[in-house]
């Protein structure tokens, strides 16, 4: 019976998930980058340092470190970041080539369909993980899509070649739960006659949803105070040895219901809640929605109106995950500005994030990330590249939860890295060597070593990437 | 060579059609870093003299009375960007049907009717003041192809469009640019038209356009007389621009446009590097996009961003769109091309595949994309590298005119610019 109560414990799924991490860093030889220019992700910026990286971890970053046997990689003229990370990829669940078989990303059937996990229609040979490797990008969060109210569950992965997706699956990071603003929702299911078919209805349905989730939380309380009580009567009953007591039989639980399971756990913030929302108005219902169910926004994303309301997000701690340049593809993107991410990023306690979203853009976040530098410093902001990079690592890790193991180069941190043949915030930037814990797992100079998805052996390939 | 000729009249024509409004003040920019995009190559130090609206001189210590000076102060000077394959001027919001104007005319909504309709002319509906032009402009994109959309299911056939010049006025549509468009491949056959019909259907439509004596009416069951009497013009000698990635289908291009009479120009091309000679020997132009690398189609599985450099290299002429959103976006074809760049390209082919290049491609090299007399003269002033994502356009100049620098985005960046609220 106890463990009965630990499983159906609401919020004590995440702790004990059904589809672990086999996840296992590869071995890793101790590394020294020598002489580097350093962004080191904590808003840091070190000329002429090296790094140092041993058993996986971050050991020091600084000028003139101590080789002590590890192998030495000469940086001069290079930059050194943090592995970038990605809180809005598609990868995998929309993989190339993008046939039919492989639209696994929206489970267009409900307006919420919070039991769904992206982790289960997540594949491995998805040849763009390659592609964002070779782009600096070594932690990414895979999310469903937009088409509902509330999408399901957001896996976060670490980017390295995998045949199975707990291998890819990054240990101990929470999920995330995807919701959709807008337009995408209502038109969804507008076009099917059936609700929502606007804004008021999607605004009803999650407050339906989370009210039902609330609802089943209460059960699950009720539920352990009445085993509670009656495992009191039981042992009552034996210690005094009293025939019939507790004679009524153990309280049945609640039915298991994992659309409400989901939506349970993120109101006990054991899920991040990921909110896909273009509009400035939208995103503040969003924020009093949150506020009436008691759970918190980790961030918002696309977020095209996001510069609107930057003093509230960043009062609210409230992270924007953002794009550098798309717009007006629908009416909700009219609004864009180039500034929008320097913006989002300029208040105290701002939390500006780069996203892709795109199987393009994953590979090139330092680039995005420039552009939004260039033009808030033209708009009068002090955004020097050591604050920009924060963008795609460590503001995307707080995001994500895994700030603690990921997104800076401090030591003790997972020593994933990111050698550059130049300024990161260049269009002529590549990256050089990229490491995940400490283990080289892109190399430029040796393109066989670098992974290569099941789905491209033996097809006419490009040969580069 | 009997087209070219015929190009260079009808360009002319078309000048000489256009209102000589409010002639241009003279422009005096000095001392920039002129990228001319010629035999020139590239000038420093240098100055570029405008008069009536034209590029009359390119050198050292001009001078010109009465001409606004614009000190560069070395800043690197362009001509006017092409922003590639686009909706400009057609689209506004592409998930809004009420403002979105590229579409070929649908038939049977069921899919079962094939209809192209060559003499569907997309330029009819550009709007010169849509919003997404100032967008793009102020990025300096001052001219691009108006393009129809990809045809409706079977269609193959979308269209005709034309490069549209990027400063606002009325007659913005350059006519010797003229282009029929066509959609082969993947997208076609995923809407139940295979390839091999896909081509079926454009050898119908060449034998409409062009019947025999022997043809009675109830052999024209694809196209419309209208349509005949444009298909019959492209044929003989016109542009057409098929859109398409794999290697054999590229082939069968080639083929079909050689036997038809027919000057094609490959969009997309994600497999293209795989006949480069083939192109080059032919004379056929590429329009890609340096981003693709992944195989979003099986059409695709040969992409590469090496795709650029191995053509160029290669001898084929390239420029650049960008097919991810390539109307809203449009400006984002100078990164693609420093992208190019960094995986290969010289950095004098990345700018003339965004300049010459296109211009040469649409028949108007002999106006437009360079920094020589008697060229126009649109030009950008930059803030540094033409190619780089850090670098701002400055200043942009469209026929000889300054253009306003400020777009609706610019509005909205002031009115919520940190402090000033």
């Amino acid at each position: 019976m106890l463990t009965a109560l630990v499983v159906w414990a609401a919020g004590a799924q995440a702790a004990s998930d059904p589809f672990p991490s086999t996840y296992q860093p590869a071995a890793a030889s101790p590394t020294l980058i020598r002489n580097a220019t350093v962004l080191d992700g904590t808003g840091r910026r070190l000329d002429g340092a090296d790094v140092l990286m041993r058993d996986g971890q971050i050991v020091a970053v600084g000028p003139g470190l101590a080789a002590d046997g590890a192998t030495v990689v000469d940086a001069q003229g290079r930059w050194v970041t943090p592995g970038l990370i990605d809180v809005h990829s598609h990868l995998g669940v929309y993989a190339s080539p993008g046939v039919n078989a492989h639209q696994d990303g929206n489970e267009m059937t409900d307006p919420v369909t919070s039991g769904v996990w992206a982790e289960h229609g997540l594949w491995p040979q998805d040849p763009g993980f390659a592609t964002a490797l070779a782009g600096g990008v070594t932690t990414l969060q895979i999310l469903p899509g937009s088409a509902n109210l509330i999408g399901g569950r957001g896996v976060t992965v670490r980017n390295v070649p995998a045949t199975t997706m707990q291998a890819m699956k990054f240990p101990d990071a929470p999920h995330g739960l995807k919701m959709a603003c807008g337009e995408n929702p209502k038109r969804v299911y507008g076009e099917k006659g059936r609700a929502p078919s606007t804004r008021m209805g999607n605004v009803a349905g999650y407050r339906q949803a989370f009210a039902d989730a609330q609802d089943y939380r209460n059960q699950h309380e009720k539920y352990r105070r009445e085993l509670a009580t009656y495992e009191a009567q039981a042992d009552d009953g034996k210690s005094s040895r009293k025939q019939g007591a507790g004679k009524a039989g153990p309280p049945a639980p609640p039915k298991r219901d994992l659309r409400l399971e989901t939506l349970v756990a993120a109101m006990d913030g054991d899920i991040r809640v990921h909110i896909h929302c273009y509009r400035a108005d939208e995103m503040a219902v969003m924020l009093d929605l949150a506020r009436e169910f008691g759970f918190k926004v980790a961030a918002f994303h696309h977020g095209v109106e996001a510069y609107k309301i930057a003093d509230r997000l960043a009062q609210e701690g409230v992270c924007g995950a953002l794009w550098a340049d798309w717009w007006g593809f629908k009416m909700e993107a009219y609004d864009a500005v180039w500034e929008n991410i320097a913006f989002v990023d300029a208040p105290a306690n701002g939390c500006a994030i780069v996203h892709s979203d795109s199987a393009e853009g994953i590979q090139r976040l330092n680039q995005e990330a420039a552009k939004a530098m260039s033009r808030g410093q033209r708009a009068g902001l002090d955004i020097p590249p050591e604050r920009a990079i924060r963008w795609v690592t460590s503001n995307a890790a707080r995001a994500l939860g895994i700030e603690g193991k990921v997104g800076t180069l401090e030591p003790g941190k997972l020593a994933d890295v990111v050698i550059w043949n130049r300024d990161p915030f260049s269009v002529y930037a590549r990256a050089d060597r990229v490491y995940v814990d400490g283990s080289l797992r892109f190399d430029r100079t040796a393109p066989s070593a670098s992974p290569r998805s099941d789905f491209l052996l033996g097809q006419p390939a490009g040969g580069a990437l | 060579m009997r087209a070219a000729s015929q190009i260079a009249g009808a360009l002319l024509c078309a000048l000489a059609a256009l209102p000589m409004a409010a002639a241009a003040q003279d422009l005096l920019i000095r001392n920039a870093r002129v990228h001319t995009v010629s035999e020139r190559g590239t000038l420093e130090h240098a100055d570029v003299l405008v008069r009536n609206g034209r590029i009359a001189a390119v050198g050292a210590g001009l001078a010109a009375a009465g001409a606004t000076v614009v000190e560069a102060a070395g800043r690197p000077l362009t001509p006017g960007l092409f922003g590639g394959i686009t909706a400009l001027g057609v689209t506004e919001i592409s998930l809004e049907p009420s403002t979105v104007d590229n579409d070929p005319p649908h038939g049977d909504p069921k899919g079962t009717a094939v209809e192209p309709r060559p003499e569907f002319d997309v330029t009819l509906a550009f709007n010169p003041e849509s919003v997404v032009i100032g967008v793009n402009r102020v990025e300096g994109i001052t001219f691009a192809m108006v393009a129809p959309g990809a045809a409706t299911g079977a269609a193959v056939i979308s269209g005709q469009g034309a490069v549209a010049r990027l400063d606002g006025r009325v007659d913005a549509i350059a006519a010797p640019s003229r282009t029929l468009f066509a959609n082969l491949g993947a997208g076609a056959a995923a809407a139940g038209v295979s390839r091999a019909a896909q081509f079926m259907l454009l050898e119908q439509a060449a034998r409409e356009a062009k019947p025999t004596p022997q043809m009675r009416d109830p052999d024209f069951r694809l196209l419309t007389p209208t349509g005949r009497e444009v298909l019959a013009r492209y044929l003989g000698g016109g542009r057409i621009a098929f859109s398409v990635d794999r290697a054999s289908d590229i082939r069968q291009v080639l083929a079909f446009a050689r036997k038809q009479g027919a000057r094609p120009v490959v969009i997309g091309g994600a497999q293209a590097w795989q006949v480069a000679d083939q192109l080059a020997q032919t004379k056929v132009p590429v329009i890609l996009d340096p981003l693709v690398d992944l195989p979003d189609t099986f059409d695709q599985l040969g992409a590469t961003l090496e795709n650029a450099a191995r053509l160029q290299k290669a001898g084929v002429r390239i420029a650049f769109t960008n097919l991810n959103d390539g109307t809203h976006n449009a400006r984002k074809v100078r990164q693609t091309a420093g992208i190019a760049v960094a995986h290969g390209l010289p950095w004098d082919a990345a700018l003339a595949a965004l300049t010459a290049n296109p211009a040469e491609i649409f028949g108007l090299g002999t106006q437009f994309g360079r920094i020589a007399p008697g060229y126009v003269a649109d030009l950008v002033l930059w803030s540094g590298d033409p190619l780089e994502v850090t670098t701002v356009a400055e200043q942009v100049w469209i026929d000889g005119r300054a253009q306003s620098m400020r777009s609706r985005q610019s509005e909205l960046r002031d009115r919520y610019r940190p402090g000033a609220r």
